[in-house]
């Protein structure tokens, strides 16, 4: 299977190229056709290649040469570049092969400076949610620096309990030795199920569907309604468990009548233009086909703001494949993302996401699993929505004696994807002087799910166990309306608490906008 | 546009902690930035003083010549420390005058101490008094310390009751018995016996001490039994093992455990095994991961929000955005690649020293990497160290020279930034690990500190 037609399966029908929002059309064009033309925006690479090791060659010629100059010198040696670092050797990199950064000899991934890092003190182990409620998981240390050093030896396979890592990544932030343990988690996960994996179990497939929600959200939202009267018919949830493995618990997310993709065109776009102020919206996969009205509320909220949004094309972040060990599907998915999201940053755009998984795996796992052009561009320009507007707006000014009509508490809990980029108290800090709006931190233990981890079977009641601790701490908060900023979050406080689920984007709206 | 505050303190652990909170209570508005979780959960738990002052000078002075590697000395030639003290106190003149305690005052240290026991409330003991309690700690050794976590209370080592220690074969680094062995070498003044018990195996080998926390948390059925009865169950055989004096059989009036006994519900945890042993029931601090630790560090990260200090955890302080006039304006806080400029009109650095990365070192020199402040430090690499491990080393004290507003001082002595102050183990002067002072010095410079930063911030 060509990489081409393997893309347009995934894609779902390629929905997003042709929508008359995309404010990238104008420059695809002109960048599509023709390897010799030279994009007019610095810094945005031409379309639809892999420039595998261009990151590390530095700019040929000079720069009276310009972009177009070195691109079309890039494109002469492409495929044949010796890297900066004389390390990658680049005429044996297959795109589509697996390929965590390449960036000293040898073809592996080098964290030898981290694992030497690890000083053994445990911190990540007990910062560990899965570690917490399964001993039977040796834990991020195992994981990571000790798993990495063991890997180095041929004839030693990767331990099994890889797979019971949910990538929460809490063990990042625990590290003080700044041990990059999630990159080391994702990078032995991709290696376990590509090498050990055996691809026709029930488990790999399982995961591949999970992991690969976006293509099944996709057709499913074309017939929103039948889908969502399929996931109630009673025995469907067990027939996904017997024949699939999925928790048979857990209530299929609604998807919306009309997801936020169409509700953008239909409203002709952005309502805002404005050169010097603009957003690129990464919806991610849930917000567009599940939750639109966060995507409404991003859009309505910034545009009160004077931003102009534009929404690039796009697929899946790629975190619950990480989670999965499904680098290949990541790959394919973050080399759509970089291409569009550097395009709009070319036009003067930063990105923003109002999931917190989407951020930080544009943000961090991007630049240290992949080697794609632009790649760092969009990690250095991305931006959780509510962190943008803190930075660049003086929201304190703005909410001051704001106040909500409807007096309303919140149980708000942090996503662990939150915490590890330093959001964990945003929502708590932004809203605390706003009238009307009580918002209560439920604690800092994790949810549970994890994004797939919960889905799975074999996960269920673990899952569950991690999270009894939030449920526990909602249910004693004042309030009976949850908040957090993860889809993935948001369900499992749902289905522990049965209490409704907001995110705080929703709440600006209502406050401000 | 940049994030504003009155304040900033650079630092997650208990001096940046203190000093925001002493900031806030003067009125400022008081942000928090930290890098990583705070490496208060690697501590023991434990708040430190002062227990020893440790000699600076050998008996017989250095061999002639030049400073070098072979600055032999026979451990035999340094006198003893002084301690343990009965009070911390006491001994705070007789540290050199380039100590911090002597250059921010004892009261520092009392004002420290209490704004600590208001912040954590009656999770800690020892307010009551300026003497030093002495606690068991999992070396098998006992520790002069000032505050401790009220689960270590029982196992006092001047109370005189008869104690049985309880340890797990498969938690290796804990042996009960070789414990209890160097207690009694210690001269503890009450009979003591070690016992290892099956508890720990219901689990699997490599088990982390948070699943036992959370098992005992929740009473989970362990292989039927619910966990705290399971543990009590494989107690109650060794109450009796302690011996007393006549070789006669004691029953013991308490029981030490190794610092896992519930997390969340640690106070429940330990009242229903007391209940069900008859006997009252200790925690023994541990190495990490430590939950008194991260038990302190939930409860102080708590008191923080009560007054009302925004604080963010994840992204680091990477160094100075804008300074003029002798003073920062703002410094950059990277935040996942990008360096956003977070301004204020005084800055509290608490980074830590050499383990929590508030100190950056290589063979050429020690420095501090944020506001790349002076730090103190011989020329010549050898005059680093001196061969005696547990000797005076000089790079113990290193870290940044304070004045006694806790300002940081360049190399002439001068004041570097009007309006940057510094705190815990970012200052040096202090050796505190052989002083038993980690904590006290964070506490007395980080309330110095916060409250000048406030002064300075509203002026």
């Amino acid at each position: 299977m060509t990489r081409d037609t393997q893309r347009g399966g995934d894609d779902g029908g390629r929905e997003t190229t042709d929508e008359p929002g995309d404010t990238t059309d104008g420059s695809e064009g002109a960048t599509d056709g023709s390897d010799e033309t030279p994009h007019p925006e610095p810094g945005v690479p031409r379309v639809g290649r892999d420039e595998q090791p261009s990151i590390f060659v530095p700019d040929e010629g000079d720069s009276a040469g310009g972009d177009a100059a070195g691109l079309s010198d890039r494109a002469a040696t492409d495929g044949g570049v010796e890297s900066a670092t004389g390390g990658s050797d680049s005429a044996d990199l297959d795109p589509d092969a697996y390929d965590p950064v390449d960036v000293f000899p040898g073809g592996d991934l080098d964290l030898r400076e981290g694992a030497d890092s690890c000083y053994k003190c445990t911190s990540c182990d007990t910062s560990c949610p899965v570690a917490e409620v399964d001993e039977e998981f040796p834990g991020p240390k195992f994981q990571g620096p000790e798993q990495w050093r063991l890997k180095r030896k041929d004839d030693h396979d990767i331990d099994e309990s890889i797979t019971s890592c949910s990538n929460c990544m809490r063990c990042d932030s625990a590290c003080p030795s700044s041990v990059p343990l999630s990159q080391m988690h994702n990078e032995a996960r991709g290696q376990f199920v590509e090498e050990q994996m055996e691809k026709l179990s029930r488990e790999y497939i399982r995961n591949r569907i999970l992991s690969n929600y976006r293509f099944f959200a996709s057709i499913a939202s074309k017939v929103p309604r039948l889908a969502n009267a399929a996931a109630k018919i009673p025995g469907a949830m067990t027939i996904g468990e017997k024949v699939l493995g999925i928790a048979g618990e857990r209530d299929f997310p609604e998807f919306a009548t009309q997801t936020f993709r169409e509700w953008w065109r239909e409203r002709g776009g952005a309502q805002v233009e404005n050169p010097d102020k603009r957003v690129a919206y990464f919806h991610g996969c849930y917000s567009n086909y599940n939750t639109p009205e966060v995507g409404k509320a991003m859009v309505r909220v910034y545009e009160h703001f004077g931003y102009e949004v534009m929404v690039p094309p796009q697929k899946c972040s790629g975190t619950p494949m990480f989670a999965n060990g499904m680098l290949k599907d990541a790959r394919r998915h973050a080399e759509t993302n970089v291409e569009n999201l550097v395009e709009a940053i070319g036009e003067g755009a930063d990105v923003i996401a109002s999931c917190t998984s989407c951020s930080l795996s544009l943000r961090q796992e991007y630049p240290e699993l992949f080697d794609i052009h632009g790649i760092e561009d969009v990690s250095e320009h991305t931006f959780e929505a509510l962190e943008y507007l803190r930075i660049h707006e003086d929201l304190d000014d703005e909410l001051a004696g704001t106040e909500l009509a409807d007096e309303q508490s919140f149980a708000y809990h942090a996503p662990c994807h939150a915490r590890n980029q330093g959001l964990s108290r945003q929502a708590v800090e932004t809203f605390r002087d706003v009238e009307g709006v009580e918002m209560e931190d439920v604690g800092d233990s994790c949810s549970g799910i994890s994004g797939t981890y919960g889905w799975k079977e074999e996960k269920y009641e673990k899952s569950m166990e991690i999270g009894a601790e939030m449920f526990e701490h909602m249910e004693d908060a004042e309030g009976d309306v949850g908040m957090t900023e993860c889809p993935t979050c948001a369900m499992q406080m749902e289905h522990g608490t049965g209490y409704e689920i907001k995110h705080p984007l929703q709440l600006l709206e209502d406050t401000v906008a | 546009m940049a994030i504003d505050s009155d304040v900033l303190v650079v630092g997650g652990g208990i001096a940046a902690i203190t000093s925001a909170v002493a900031a806030a209570r003067e009125g400022a508005d008081v942000r928090l930035v930290s890098h990583k979780s705070s490496t208060l959960r690697q501590a023991s738990g434990l708040i430190d003083a002062l227990g020893y002052v440790p000699a600076t000078e050998p008996a017989t002075p250095l061999r002639e010549g030049p400073p070098t590697a072979g600055r032999e000395l026979d451990r035999d030639e340094w006198p003893d420390p002084e301690g343990p003290l009965s009070d911390p106190f006491e001994g705070i003149e007789r540290l050199p005058d380039s100590h911090p305690y002597r250059i921010v005052g004892a009261e520092a240290l009392r004002e420290g101490l209490a704004l600590f026991d208001d912040l954590v409330g009656d999770a800690y003991r020892g307010g009551h008094t300026d003497r030093n309690a002495l606690v068991p700690t999992f070396g098998g050794s006992v520790k002069p310390t000032a505050r401790y976590p009220a689960a270590a209370e029982a196992g006092l080592a001047s109370d005189n009751r008869p104690t049985l220690i309880v340890g797990f074969r498969s938690l290796t680094e804990y042996d009960a018995r070789a414990f209890a062995g160097r207690l009694e070498a210690a001269g503890v003044p009450f009979d003591v016996a070690g016992a290892e018990v099956e508890f720990v195996e219901a689990f699997r080998a490599d088990t982390k001490v948070t699943r036992i926390a959370k098992a005992l948390d929740h009473d989970e059925e362990i292989d039927g039994t619910p966990a705290r009865e399971a543990l009590a169950k494989a107690v109650a055989p060794h109450l009796h093992d302690a011996e007393d004096e006549a070789g006669g059989v004691e029953r013991v009036d308490r029981v030490g455990f190794p610092a896992f006994l519930g997390d969340d519900r640690g106070n429940e945890v330990r009242a229903e095994l007391a209940d069900r042993l008859g006997a009252d029931v200790f925690e023994i601090p541990m190495g990490p991961p430590s939950l008194p630790g991260l038990r302190l560090e939930d409860r102080l990260y708590d008191a923080l929000a009560d007054a009302g200090v925004r604080f963010e955890t994840g992204n680091p302080v990477v160094g100075i955005d804008a300074a003029a006039d002798g003073r920062v304006e703002a410094v950059g806080v990277d935040r996942k690649g990008r360096e956003t400029p977070y301004a204020a009109d005084a800055f509290v650095l608490a980074t830590g020293g050499l383990v929590g990365k508030g100190l950056d070192s290589d063979r050429d020199g020690v420095r501090e990497p944020v506001f790349d402040l002076h730090v103190d430090q011989p020329t010549d690499r050898y005059e680093w160290f001196v061969d005696d491990v547990f000797g005076d080393q000089p790079y113990a004290r290193f870290g940044v020279r304070p004045d006694e507003r806790c300002r940081p001082l360049d190399a002439d002595g001068e004041v570097q930034y009007e309006n940057v102050f510094a705190a815990g183990g970012v200052v040096g002067g202090a050796d505190v690990a052989r002083e038993k002072s980690a904590s006290g010095v964070s506490l007395a410079t980080g309330v110095t500190a916060g409250r000048e930063a406030a002064t300075e911030a509203n002026e």
